[in-house]
């Protein structure tokens, strides 16, 4: 919201405060001031001069050579390339060394070989257009027609000597999208008086009644609906006042009745729409509920289908406008225009607000209706309206408004609970002082309940009314208290653990990434998910920004995959990255999906393969005390290499998968060579987590190791030798370990060596030479049904 | 055979200067000392020698055998010390090589704030919790006092699923389920991802996380509000930030409050960073509306509470200067190893 600071002071006496201090008062007692600028401020060093003389410029057929009097010193000689001059012109000039707006500057240079002293401006050039000043001409030099002198600064002779101030209006104060609504805020915040006018029309052309039949079919959406006919409406340029109160507002002056109808709701905040009398079917105003399918143009040319939740301003036969949105082409003002109604109402908010989201156009009116109006507005605001007819001669109106009504009067009333409001913004007021405040806000009382003026629909609860007082009471006045209580906060076991595996990860040398939790459906595609695969449904978003972000992702993996191609774009020359991310499960239509978390790790570069990431998974399994897990070679995982993929297991809990992503995969995502990737269940995770740790005493007997070389089938998984040796071994076991795979020479084709350690220990003696060959025949024994023999 | 003794020691003597390393060291000593070696040879002779001769040969024979022993130690500690330098000088390294580095990972800025700010909060004696992200419209707005078509909710640009499930737009619900769950006193925060409906640019995403917190018992005042804001904005913006609360308005808070810290960058004078204003919005805030503790079968008459809210990626942006909001998401390997 715009305001302008001339306009202001016509209602409180605000004299030559200085801007700083009104702004900061205003933000501190809740209207914020977003910015601030003074009207022409880009402009410097511009001023009124006089073209004495205008000569062709001798090496030019389109320059002027003028003789231009700027009220001192000697005439300068100015070159323009306008051929709208005559000598004797009034003009802008800017002068050697002056700015204009956008930043330009004009200095003193040769044209064509003659000097040129500055430059005379034209209307695009002062950053002004034909609507501000509808005399001149906007190809050409601006030939001023206002009273001024010469050498005057150009902005004291256009007016510009306003500032405009942008506020930030909430939501809950429809009340202040208006002058006025503003007035009474600054009244209350600098504790002066808001003085505030009546409109007193004159009219006497003959009863309005007679000439306009209003009826308002839909009265739920409709509170309040008042009208008045004007008569042989005289269309022309408003007058400058008005002209630079609306540019000093922002709002481009068009004639004078699209002039009053937006000075009238900038400075009510009532929105205001004229229709042409003759284009009234019948002469009847009907506010109705579309029938299904009914169509309409609006202002803007584009043609609407309406239903019946869509509120119409219709005449005895077809829309003339959708209500609180946009009037109808149909009933516009033209040129030919004899006389127009002046509608000035109320309408449901929430209707408005649902019909300008389906028709997709959101105005200044609807913005302001959605928020809920003052029915008790409409009719000062058409006063209002006629009366500027009135002072602008803009045409004859008609006696008396035809309304409608279909609110009741009551006021709310709240008690005033001084005690409550004290103890809740800890201060201490008194039941009087409440009441200055609240007065100052219009709010009435009878005894101790305040009665709240019909433009506060926000006032309803007594914490309203405590947010009233607060405001202007000053809340940097409230102190600041700490909380009592000395509460304890604590991490939960699940958020430690959380905590955990993202140290972890870190240590093992993953970086954190986030990502976003949307999909391209086009991903599942490119991870080689199959058509039929239950991940193919996802939660879908009913308005989304673009296919990119359509739907939320029931796999970890494309985020990853994204980020890793990313850097690989980048010419990152590796990347080991991990996110704990979240996947969104569908369950039915009209519940919420399951969101689980998925440990999701993936790299690519140097040291990158799959028992890169099969290690950094042992350490984090390790480090989360997850014992008993299984790993399992895996090739029905899609995205994944069928030779080079795994899937891990705890407690018969699917626990994850660890592969080489499939190199169909690293290609639909832009990258060469090889990525691996593995992905952990959280909450699986979680279940199987022991982070509380037991310490077991350090052995106190000497350990024995005996090495293995064995030769076995290639295709026997080294996983289940270990099985065999630890069997084997039983309890004496301390650990085993491969050092040694080999395939080659001095074995036969289709075999393996393969070497393991053997550590053997007893907690409780030394171990005797008998039982450790005891143990090892054993193990051989084991190996032996597993397939492997000892290598001689 | 003092003649042969006096030319073992000369012999032994020259040798053993001769020797180079350890092994010929070792050699002199079993050649000379060993239980086959020349001093013991000599020795074995000495029956037939007469009883006069005896004692002396005994004695010469006993010195060198004491003297070869020092030369020999002397030699071996003079031979260690060579052999020693040698390999130290072989062993010599270029130290400005490059260090064998176990890389670690790098945590996430977002993550590296959020850590830090739950840090303050649980010091503070708040709880963390989370919620759902896809959620019912009930939970992010109606409970929160924005029914359906209440304009505030255009603020708040939303990705619905269906008429009664979105992504929130606010972690808000957190607030409204533990309310529902858990009787006053309540000290919570609740960040997380929340969702709007914004393209992505330079300051905007349509997934940026929320930090909001919740505070419900018996008498809780704007003061308090004001107060426990104090101290946490100071922990995290620095203890002499300077802090004005004005006025706003929240649906779910009256009444609300906007928080500024005024610019470091210019000390409230107005530069380009607070867009002149001399001040930097940093969080909502407000006392919680009756309606949303009615909602939550909380008694506004017997509790009163606070609520906050903070975007968490403006403030990591203003710390470290980052004027782009979509590194966060891009995740590349140069940005996260800066921190």
């Amino acid at each position: 919201m715009n305001l302008s600071m001339r306009w202001l002071r016509e209602f409180v006496p605000l004299d030559d405060m200085p801007i700083r201090e009104f702004t900061e008062a205003m933000t501190m007692s809740g209207s914020k001031v977003e910015s601030w600028e003074r009207e022409g401020e880009e402009i410097s060093n511009v001023v009124v001069g006089k073209v004495l003389s205008l000569e062709r410029h001798p090496n030019s057929d389109h320059l002027w050579v003028t003789k231009t009097d700027v009220g001192s010193g000697e005439p300068l000689q100015i070159i323009t390339g306008a051929q709208n001059l005559k000598a004797g012109d009034i003009v802008p000039v800017a002068l050697h060394n002056s700015t204009l707006p956008g930043g330009k500057k004009i200095k003193r240079g040769k044209l064509r070989g003659l000097e040129s002293n500055g430059m005379l401006c034209s209307l695009g050039e002062l950053g002004l257009t034909k609507h501000d000043f509808p005399y001149a001409v906007e190809d050409g030099i601006f030939v001023l027609q206002e009273d001024c002198r010469l050498g005057q600064p150009v902005c004291e002779a256009l007016g510009f000597n306003d500032r405009k101030i942008e506020f930030e209006i909430t939501s809950n104060r429809p009340d202040c999208f208006s002058v006025i609504g503003l007035a009474r805020e600054a009244a209350a915040t600098f504790h002066k008086p808001l003085r505030l006018h009546a409109p007193a029309v004159k009219g006497g052309h003959g009863p309005c009644a007679a000439l306009i039949d209003v009826k308002v079919e839909a009265p739920d959406l409709c509170p309040m609906y008042s009208a008045r006919v004007v008569k042989n409406v005289r269309v022309k340029p408003s007058p400058r006042w008005m002209r630079e109160r609306l540019r000093a507002m922002g709002v481009r002056p068009v004639n004078n009745i699209v002039d009053i109808t937006n000075y009238v709701m900038l400075e009510y905040g009532q929105p205001m729409h004229s229709f042409d009398y003759r284009c009234l079917s019948g002469h009847k105003i009907r506010v109705r509920r579309a029938a299904e399918g009914e169509a309409v143009i609006t202002l803007d040319g584009a043609g609407h289908k309406l239903t019946p939740n869509d509120l119409v301003i219709a005449d005895a036969e077809k829309p003339v406008a959708v209500a609180g949105v946009m009037g109808g082409e149909n009933s516009e003002i033209t040129d030919g225009t004899a006389s127009i109604v002046f509608e000035s109402a109320c309408f449901n908010g929430p209707s408005v607000r649902r019909t300008a989201r389906r028709l997709g156009m959101r105005t200044d009116a609807s913005g302001l209706y959605e928020k809920g109006l003052d029915p008790n507005n409409c009719l000062p605001a058409l006063d209002r309206a006629c009366e500027l007819v009135e002072l602008l001669d803009a045409g004859d109106v008609t006696d008396g408004a035809v309304t409608v009504k279909n609110y009741g009067g009551e006021r709310r009333k709240i008690r005033l609970d001084a005690g409550w409001i004290n103890r809740f913004l800890d201060i201490s007021l008194s039941a009087d002082e409440m009441k200055t405040i609240l007065k100052k806000l219009d709010c009435g009382f009878e005894g101790d309940d305040i009665v709240v003026p019909t433009f506060r629909p926000d006032l309803v609860h007594k914490a309203d009314i405590a947010e009233e007082i607060a405001r202007f009471y000053g809340y940097d006045k409230i102190p600041g208290t700490l909380l009592g209580g000395g509460a304890q906060g604590k991490y939960t076991v699940r958020q430690k653990f959380e905590h955990t595996v993202g140290e972890t990860m870190l240590a093992l040398g993953a970086s954190e990434i986030m990502t976003y939790s949307f999909l391209s459906p086009k991903e599942y595609d490119k991870i080689r998910m199959p058509a039929g695969s239950p991940r193919r449904r996802s939660v879908v978003i009913s308005n989304p920004l673009g296919e990119d972000t359509s739907i939320l992702r029931t796999v970890a993996l494309p985020s990853m995959l994204e980020a890793l191609a990313r850097n690989y774009n980048n010419r990152n020359e590796k990347a080991c990255l991990y996110e704990l991310a979240t996947i969104y499960l569908p369950t039915s239509e009209d519940k919420l999906p399951e969101e689980k978390s998925i440990l999701i790790c993936g790299m690519y570069g140097e040291g990158s393969d799959f028992f890169a990431a099969k290690g950094m998974v042992e350490e984090l399994l390790d480090r989360l005390g997850v014992g008993g897990w299984d790993i399992e070679a895996s090739s029905e995982e899609y995205s994944y290499h069928p030779g080079r993929c795994a899937r891990l297991s705890v407690g018969g809990e699917a626990l994850g998968v660890i592969g080489e992503i499939h190199p169909e995969v690293v290609e639909n995502y832009g990258m060469e060579g090889r990525a691996v990737s593995f992905s952990l269940d959280v909450d699986t995770l979680f279940r199987h987590a022991r982070l509380e740790k037991a310490y077991t005493p350090l052995p106190r007997f000497p350990a024995v190791s005996r090495d293995l070389a064995l030769v076995c089938d290639d295709g026997i998984p080294v996983k289940k030798l270990e099985k065999a040796i630890r069997e084997g071994a039983g309890g004496l076991l301390e650990n085993v370990k491969l050092f040694d795979v080999y395939r080659g020479e001095q074995i036969a084709p289709g075999k393996k060596s393969v070497a393991f350690s053997v550590n053997l220990r007893s907690a409780d003696s030394t171990l005797t030479e008998e039982r450790v060959s005891g143990a090892m025949k054993k193990v051989i024994k084991e190996l032996e049904k597993a397939g492997a023999a000892l290598r001689l | 055979m003092k003649e042969k003794l006096e030319a073992i020691r000369s012999l032994a003597e020259r040798e053993l200067r001769e020797a180079g390393d350890r092994q010929a060291l070792e050699n002199l000593r079993i050649r000379y000392l060993g239980k086959k070696g020349e001093l013991t040879a000599i020795l074995k002779q000495m029956g037939a020698l007469s009883a006069e001769e005896r004692p002396a040969v005994g004695r010469l024979a006993n010195q060198i055998r004491a003297h070869i022993e020092g030369e020999l130690t002397a030699r071996a500690a003079e031979i260690r010390s060579m052999e020693t330098a040698r390999r130290l000088e072989k062993e010599k390294i270029d130290v400005t090589l490059p260090g064998r580095r176990h890389e670690l990972g790098h945590k996430h800025p977002l993550s590296i704030e959020l850590d830090e700010i739950k840090e303050i909060f649980v010091g503070l004696g708040f709880d963390i919790v989370s919620g759902p992200e896809v959620e019912y419209d009930y939970y992010n707005f109606e409970a929160l006092n924005m029914p359906k078509d209440h304009p505030a909710r255009d603020t708040q640009d939303t990705f619905y699923i269906n008429d009664n499930i979105l992504l929130r737009t606010q972690t808000s619900p957190v607030q409204v389920r533990t309310m529902e769950k858990q009787k006053p006193p309540i000290r919570i925060i609740s960040p997380g991802r929340v969702y709007r409906s914004d393209a992505v640019d330079a300051t905007h995403s349509p997934l940026f996380h929320q930090i909001e917190g919740l505070v419900v018992d018996k008498g809780i005042t704007f003061a308090n509000l004001k107060g426990t804001l104090e101290v946490i904005i100071k922990r995290m913006y620095g203890e002499d930030s300077i802090v004005r609360f004005r006025p706003h308005h929240f649906p779910f808070t009256e009444p609300s409050a906007e928080v500024d810290i005024q610019c470091f960058n210019c000390r409230g004078a107005g530069c380009r960073l607070c867009k002149g204003e001399g001040w930097i919005e940093i969080l909502g805030c407000g006392m919680v509306h009756p309606n949303v503790l009615s909602n939550c079968k909380i008694d506004p008459e017997v509790y009163s509470g606070f609520a906050f809210g903070m975007g968490l990626e403006r403030l990591v942006m203003r710390k470290y200067n980052i004027d782009d909001l979509r590194l966060f998401y891009e995740n590349d390997v140069r940005f996260l190893k800066q921190f």
